[in-house]
């Protein structure tokens, strides 16, 4: 199986590496849009800050092949903070491949901390997110429910931590951090 | 269901292996840093620390290999401190594939540093560390050096500044606690962790696990770290996770 990385501006990419190898695959990470379109997978993963990533996917002309690809994709965290409408962090306009909008979490001193960093549980609506259980966050802003929520967490709100639309998948949480559950996870994707 | 609070067990590693240091001194081995850090995540810890005690530039080469070792094996988020003096050594650090570093003297030298991590890869890498001393009348003053110097900043005013400057995380080991195993130092987290943004993770004190308890209840706690307690077995984590979601602390079972 062939699975490719996307390859831009945000960190934390090689924990992806790093997992996907656990599982037996030993994944591509690139920003050439022929491999990516030929990929049985791609993974959209990274921490970051939107409106540079953005930007960054824009110069590259990353944002176009994303977009346009037919085989699961798989966002995580920022990665799927992007393929979204639009979002709060410096006011980005994003791929808008989720038809919502991300929002900042508000901050209430010690009741509700922003980041949300640690572990929180899932509920998860679709098969290939499990049976729920806990998996690792860090996030400043959330997608809200909608149409396309594929699991909900609860932080000061409930709020979408998984999302599905035709080939396109995405966790907030990082599966490649969240123990034995996020590994299950990312192996469904790559079964799907 | 809430956030839940984390069980961080503490690796000190010295020329790739794993110590612990009793206040500070009298170091003991206790296993191969990767092996335990696999045994811990199976056992249930919700991240890792390891802190590199070795000084010299060889030995921060090996740790540096270390860390690409922990990233490709561990599947549990992990932070690596220890001899972090600038941008260069996290930059070094992420690359290998650590998720967060955690920064100390060299903070309270430079707080400048924090503003640079915070910017080039987020706060929420950028844990800040703090030992700091109870000198009477509450009054908390921070050391430097692994608790060998002594400093003029107050430890709620330093952490504040940390908070303000784009610290994603405190660790606060408190030295009139650690290592004697009589509880965390319960006040001073609570005022931390009631008047910071970000969370607080409580070091220094664990001994039962009736002070996990006390560390989330009574000081507000997000997170509890200890070393020996879970190095030489004298709690197994399983069961104090166990106890603690048995006593109403929301946990990752």
């Amino acid at each position: 199986m062939n699975v490719a990385i996307v390859k831009y501006n945000a960190g934390n990419i090689r924990s992806v590496i790093n997992a996907v190898k656990r599982l037996g695959v030993e994944p591509v990470l690139t920003d050439d849009a022929a491999v990516l379109r030929r990929a049985d997978r791609v993974i959209f993963p990274g921490q970051g800050e939107a409106g540079s990533t953005m930007r960054y996917l824009r110069e590259h002309g990353l944002d176009e092949v994303i977009t346009s690809l037919t085989q699961p994709v798989l966002g995580i965290c920022i990665g799927m903070q992007l393929m979204c409408r639009h979002s709060d962090e410096g006011d980005t306009p994003c791929l808008g491949i989720f038809d919502v909008d991300v929002k900042k979490f508000q901050s209430t001193a010690h009741t509700l901390k922003v980041p949300q960093m640690g572990w929180n549980t899932i509920a998860p609506k679709e098969e290939w997110l499990g049976n729920g259980g806990y998996v690792y966050f860090v996030h400043s802003y959330y997608v809200p429910l909608c149409q396309e929520t594929a699991a909900v967490t609860e932080y000061g709100l409930p709020y979408s931590s998984a999302l599905h639309k035709d080939n396109y998948y995405a966790t907030q949480f990082h599966p490649e951090k969240s123990g034995t559950v996020g590994e299950q996870i990312l192996r469904n994707f790559l079964c799907l | 269901m809430a956030l839940a609070k984390r069980i961080i067990p503490c690796l000190d590693i010295k020329d790739g292996t794993t110590v612990k240091g009793t206040n500070f001194v009298n170091l003991r081995e206790a296993g191969d840093p990767v092996e335990l850090g696999k045994a811990y995540s199976e056992q249930g810890a919700d991240e890792l620390v390891y802190l590199d005690i070795t000084a010299s530039h060889e030995g921060r080469k090996t740790f540096t290999a270390l860390v690409e070792r922990i990233a490709r094996e561990i599947n549990i988020p992990f932070t690596v401190g220890g001899g972090i003096n600038e941008l260069s050594d996290v930059e070094r650090l992420l690359n290998a594939g650590a998720d967060k570093v955690s920064i100390n003297s060299a903070a309270l030298r430079r707080p400048e540093l924090i503003d640079e991590i915070a910017s080039h890869f987020g706060s929420q890498v950028c844990v800040v560390a703090v030992d700091a001393k109870d000198e009477g009348d509450g009054a908390w003053r921070c050391y430097l050096n692994g608790g060998r110097i002594p400093t003029e900043r107050d430890l709620f005013d330093w952490t504040k500044e940390a908070n303000d400057r784009g610290a994603g995380e405190i660790l606060f080991t408190s030295m009139n606690h650690d290592g004697v195993k009589q509880g965390f130092a319960n006040e001073a987290l609570r005022r931390l962790s009631d008047t910071l943004s970000i969370p607080v993770i409580a070091s220094g004190g664990a001994g039962t696990k009736e002070h996990f308890l006390d560390v989330f209840t009574q000081g507000h706690a997000d997170a509890a770290l200890a070393a020996s307690v879970f190095h030489f077995g004298e709690i197994p984590i399983p069961e104090l996770k166990q106890y603690l979601h048995k006593n109403g602390i929301s946990i990752r079972l």
